[in-house]
Formats: structure tokens, C-alpha cells, sequence
């Protein structure tokens, strides 16, 4: 599935709901859904910065695409289930398809205050460093078994 | 003949219809009086069998930006502390200025100048009153409370105070009563104090007393801590500084719709405020200091106002109030800080306070009744603010959520960090109330926060 299927996908998910409640309850249950992150990626470095809450990014090449590793600290659920959402959505992909990724599902699934409140400049850095990552790894295949970082 | 006679009932007419009409307004203009007089004053008020109380829904009407619906529900605004909404007095204030008699004042010559000036001047007197200040110079208009502060530590701070003075602050300090103090240890060498607090958010006042020595020269605390609603001591803290010669900086951002404020009976050296948080406009705070204080200050920012005469040799400052007061000041929210004092003088501060404590007590036990919730400052004296954790709950989650239901609450660190290391949290939720909140909000705060509950866990 390509990136933009996976969206058109979760876009589809979340019509199903009408109510902003149950759009969160969904999000926080996906959060709950997404295995924890190697204790060893949970670093400073990993950190996103912008959050009100802990937020780690792991990335790194496998052969021609991007795998991200991500979490958020345990209480922030909906963190959690927004994180889950864009792993599923850029996780394993192409380098050069993450970088040129245009995300429209944000603006999508009906959770305006999710998107233009503070988390949002959580999440848009999040983005931000999985597309400058892949970015730098454009065209570049790493020998499997090898982190590039 | 028939000229005279008409004349005649002319004047016949014309007398009984005088007549007619000061009959009228004598009887009927002290009913008029009377009844404008009942109007404005008790408007707001509900006579009880006893007593009488605030009429909170008449008082709502004043506030029409309460009147909506966000996310599909009657908003619950419970960010007061941030900022109060203003009302509609208020709102005309600013729109009569900006309408009928917009001018820079102080220079001008022209009529509307010489309105603008005068109404931008009953302002400082009825902050002057409002703090029961001795001067009317002493009463100096900033930008907020950050401002005042600062302009504080730039002044006073860099003219008296050396390497190796010590400043005492407390834990529970908003980061603008610290950071422009750590500015000025930097560049000063001076040494920052903490007074730590108690469990309860209480400052212990045994550590103060073993912080001052004559080291102490400068003493600056919150009267109310934003984040937890407590009320310091400040008289005490006043005191036990000025025993030692230090200065006393006092900022009431929280304290000042509240609490009754009287400068001289605190005896406070510097005393500041923001009028947004007291119904009034945003970007429009007082400092108020003692005269003798601020004639020895330097002046900070310069510019028009703040001289007397200027030549490319020497200048020469203009005097107090002036001498602070550098560019064209924020003419229309201070006139409008007038109306937004006297709207609360209407409804009376100590009714205010009194309902508002009646929300807290009310809001404080029906916030413990919920499993898992844990207040933050408990202490006995507070304002009606309420900040508490959740197990298991993210602070920022919870304002998701309660938002979703249209109820506005504040979560975070609230600009107090320190505070938040203290008790080894990274944040609360905050419910902060003003006069025009109601128990029935309150209710709603609640199923908000049992919906929060069921949603996490």
C-alpha cells in the first residue's frame, strides 16, 4: 500500500465517526495498539521537542527504506495514538517517498483542535525530523542488518 | 381685538402646559432619579430573605462571549487566571474611545487630545484608589505584570544592587519573577534565594527568616501562586524583609480581582499587576512603587514623555509618573481599565471574592469525590483556582478532551517549572474561576473529567 492509500485508509476509519469523543476514543485506542518502544531508542537524542509531552523518534535505514521506531511516555495516550498513526503510515517506506510525503490526513479526520493546538507543534516537528531523515537517505540503500546512524 | 384675544389664549395655553409639565417632573423626575439610581447599583444584586447576594445570570449577560457553543457545547470557560473575558462596559469603553475621542495625549492641544488625556489620567487615579496608593505619581503604567518586573529589576536592581547582594524569590514563583532576576545575578553577580514551600504548596516561613541576613537586599514574591490559587503572607514577608533593610517587590497578577490591595498597608515597595487577568483589556499593567523609591531610580526606556529637554549634549528626565513612561502609552486599555474598575466596585470586591469562594469550596469537593484525582496546593488560604493530577492521565489529554466537551481549563506547568520539580510533576490541569462561573459549570467540569476517566482507562 502506498503512503497515500494508508491515509486514504485512515481518513475512511475515521469517518465512521461523527463525534469528536469517539474520533479521540479511536486515536487513543490505536496509541494503546502500538508496541512499545526498545527501551535503548528511549534517549534524549530520540526526544521531539515541542511536545507537552515526552515524545521519542528511532529511525533507520533497512535496505531502501525508512523503519521508524516511536513512542510517547506512558500517561500521553493521545501522543501515543497519533505517533501509532504516522508509523503506520511512513514506517517502511521509500526514503524518497517520505521526504516528498504530502500528509493530508491530519487535516482530514476531523480533530481540528488535536491539529492546531500545542500538540500539533509536537507532532509537526515529529514529521518534520522523519522527512529531514529520509531526506538525508534519499537514493542511499543500507546493507541490511546495519543501522545508518 | 381679535389679535389680542388669541394672544391672550396663547398665553393661557402656554401656562397650564409649564404648568402641566413642572407638575410632571416634579413628581414623576425623583421617581427617575430614584429608579436610574436603583438600576446602576443594584443591578446585579438579588435580594435573599436574609441577605443580599450576587445575580450571577444578570452579571453573565454582561459577559456575551460566554454565550456560545464550542464543539457542540454551551462553553465552561474555567481559564480566568490566564485571563478574565471582559465586559460589556468594558467593551464600550474602548469602542466610545476609538469612535468619539482617539488622540495622543499629554502634547496635544486640541479638544480631542485634551478628553483623551484627561480620561487616560482618571485611570491613574482610580488605580491609585484601587491600591490605595499615597500618591497619584506613584501609580506607573507598564505593559503586564512581566513588564513591571522587569523594568523593576533594570532599574532599581541595576542601580543598587552589587556582586554578592542576595534576592529572595519562592518556589512558586512564575518564571517572569525569576527570569528577570537571574538576568540581573548575571550581569550584577548577585545570588539568587528560594524560600522552599510544604507539601501543601505552603511557603515555610522559618526557611524565609533563615534566608535573610544582611546580605538580603531585594525580596520578591507572588501575593497569590497562579498555578496552585495560594495566598502568601505577604505582610509578613513585607515586614521581616524591611526589618532588614531589604526592598519588597509584590506581584499581584493573581491577586488583584480577588483580594483587596492597600499599598500602604502592606507597606510594599513595589507592587504590580496586569489588567486583563481583572476584567479589563490585555497589554496594560501597573507598577505601582513608593515616590522616594522611584525618583531614585534611573529611568529605563527612552523616548517621547519621559524627558523634559533634550539636546544632543545633555537630557534632562521628566518627572513621575513620566519619567517611565516612554512612547505613546496604551491609551484606550487604560482608559478602559477605569470601567473595568468600576465594575467591579459596583459588584463589590469582597461579594466577588466571597461567591468565587463558595465555587472553590464547592469545586474542591466535588474534585475529590473523583477516584484517582489529587489536588495540587492544598493550603488554607487560597483563591478560587483549583490545580490537580490524575493517575494514569496525561495533564495535556485531559484538556483535550475537556475541550471536545467545551469546557476551557489550562494544563501544563503554568509558567512555573520550579514549582512543578517540587512536587515531581511536569504538569496539572487548572480550573480557574471568575465571578460569572456557576456551581453548574463546576458539575459539568466534573462529567467532563469522569468522561476523561473513562476514555483513558
Amino acid at each position: 500500500m502506498t503512503i497515500n492509500e494508508k491515509q486514504d485508509e485512515i481518513i475512511e476509519d475515521f469517518d465512521l465517526f461523527d463525534d469528536q469523543l469517539d474520533k479521540t476514543q479511536y486515536i487513543i485506542d490505536l496509541g494503546k495498539k502500538l508496541p512499545p518502544m526498545p527501551v535503548q531508542f528511549q534517549t534524549d537524542e530520540n526526544l521531539i521537542r515541542g511536545c507537552q509531552s515526552k515524545v521519542w523518534l528511532h529511525s533507520e535505514m533497512q535496505g531502501d527504506t525508512v523503519h521508524f521506531e516511536a513512542d510517547s511516555e506512558p500517561t500521553a495516550q493521545i501522543s501515543k495514538g497519533l505517533v501509532s498513526l504516522l508509523i503506520r503510515i511512513l514506517s517502511n517506506e521509500k526514503a524518497e517517498d517520505i521526504a516528498n510525503a504530502d500528509l493530508y490526513f491530519i487535516d482530514r479526520i476531523g480533530l481540528s483542535n488535536l491539529v492546531t493546538s500545542r500538540r500539533a507543534g509536537g507532532l509537526a516537528s515529529m514529521i518534520q525530523q522523519m522527512k529531514q531523515f529520509s531526506a538525508a537517505n534519499s537514493g542511499k540503500i543500507q546493507p541490511s542488518g546495519q543501522s545508518a546512524i | 381685538m381679535l389679535k389680542l384675544k388669541s394672544v391672550f389664549y396663547f398665553a393661557i395655553q402656554y401656562s397650564l402646559f409649564i404648568i402641566h409639565y413642572s407638575l410632571l417632573l416634579f413628581f414623576i423626575a425623583p421617581f427617575a432619579f430614584l429608579s436610574c439610581y436603583l438600576l446602576r447599583d443594584y443591578r446585579y444584586f438579588m435580594q435573599t430573605a436574609t441577605h443580599e447576594i450576587l445575580d450571577i445570570a444578570a452579571i453573565r449577560r454582561d459577559f456575551p462571549i460566554l454565550d456560545q457553543v464550542v464543539n457542540g457545547r454551551q462553553l465552561v470557560y474555567f481559564d480566568n487566571a490566564a485571563t478574565t473575558q471582559k465586559p460589556l462596559p468594558v467593551l464600550n469603553a474602548l469602542a466610545r474611545y476609538y469612535e468619539g475621542y482617539n488622540a495622543n495625549i499629554h502634547r496635544g492641544i486640541h479638544t480631542l487630545a485634551e478628553k483623551a488625556t484627561s480620561a487616560f489620567e482618571a485611570s491613574r487615579r482610580a488605580i491609585q484608589q484601587f491600591l490605595n496608593a499615597a500618591h497619584v505619581e506613584e501609580i506607573i503604567f507598564t505593559y503586564g505584570t512581566t513588564d513591571g518586573i522587569n523594568l523593576v529589576a533594570q532599574t532599581y536592581g541595576r542601580r543598587f544592587l552589587n556582586e554578592g547582594d542576595e534576592i529572595i524569590i519562592t518556589t512558586m514563583e512564575h518564571h517572569s519573577n525569576i527570569v528577570p532576576w537571574q538576568m540581573l545575578c548575571e550581569e550584577k553577580g548577585c545570588v539568587l534565594k528560594v524560600i522552599p514551600i510544604d507539601d501543601n504548596g505552603d511557603l515555610i516561613l522559618e526557611e524565609y527568616e533563615n534566608l535573610l541576613s544582611e546580605r538580603t537586599k531585594f525580596v520578591s514574591v507572588v501575593h497569590v501562586s497562579n498555578a496552585m490559587g495560594i495566598i502568601n503572607p505577604v505582610e509578613t514577608i513585607i515586614e521581616k524583609a524591611h526589618a532588614i533593610g531589604a526592598k519588597v517587590l509584590i506581584d499581584g497578577a493573581q491577586a488583584s480581582s480577588h483580594i483587596d490591595i492597600d499599598v500602604q498597608a502592606l507597606d510594599a515597595d513595589f507592587y504590580v499587576f496586569s489588567a486583563h487577568k481583572l476584567y479589563g483589556p490585555t497589554g496594560m499593567g501597573v507598577l505601582y512603587g513608593k515616590k522616594d523609591i522611584l525618583n531614585a531610580m534611573p529611568p529605563w526606556r527612552g523616548g517621547g514623555e519621559m524627558i523634559k529637554e533634550v539636546t544632543f549634549e545633555k537630557t534632562t528626565y521628566n518627572d513621575l509618573p513620566y519619567k517611565f513612561e516612554a512612547g505613546t502609552p496604551n491609551i484606550a486599555d487604560v482608559i478602559a481599565v477605569y470601567t473595568a474598575l468600576e465594575y467591579l466596585d459596583t459588584l463589590g470586591k469582597k461579594n466577588v471574592a466571597a461567591y468565587e469562594h463558595g465555587l472553590l469550596e464547592y469545586a474542591t469537593e466535588a474534585l475529590k469525590s473523583i477516584d484517582g484525582l489529587r489536588i495540587v496546593g492544598t493550603g488554607a488560604q487560597k483563591i478560587s483556582v483549583v490545580s490537580f493530577v490524575m493517575d494514569g492521565i496525561h495533564h495535556q489529554d485531559t484538556g483535550v478532551i475537556l475541550d471536545q466537551q467545551g469546557i476551557a481549563v489550562r494544563t501544563g506547568h503554568h509558567c512555573a517549572q520550579p514549582l512543578m520539580s517540587r512536587f515531581n510533576i511536569t504538569g496539572t490541569t487548572r480550573a480557574s474561576f471568575a465571578v460569572y462561573n456557576t456551581k453548574e459549570e463546576i458539575d459539568r467540569l466534573v462529567q467532563g473529567l469522569l468522561r476523561v476517566k473513562k476514555m483513558m482507562l
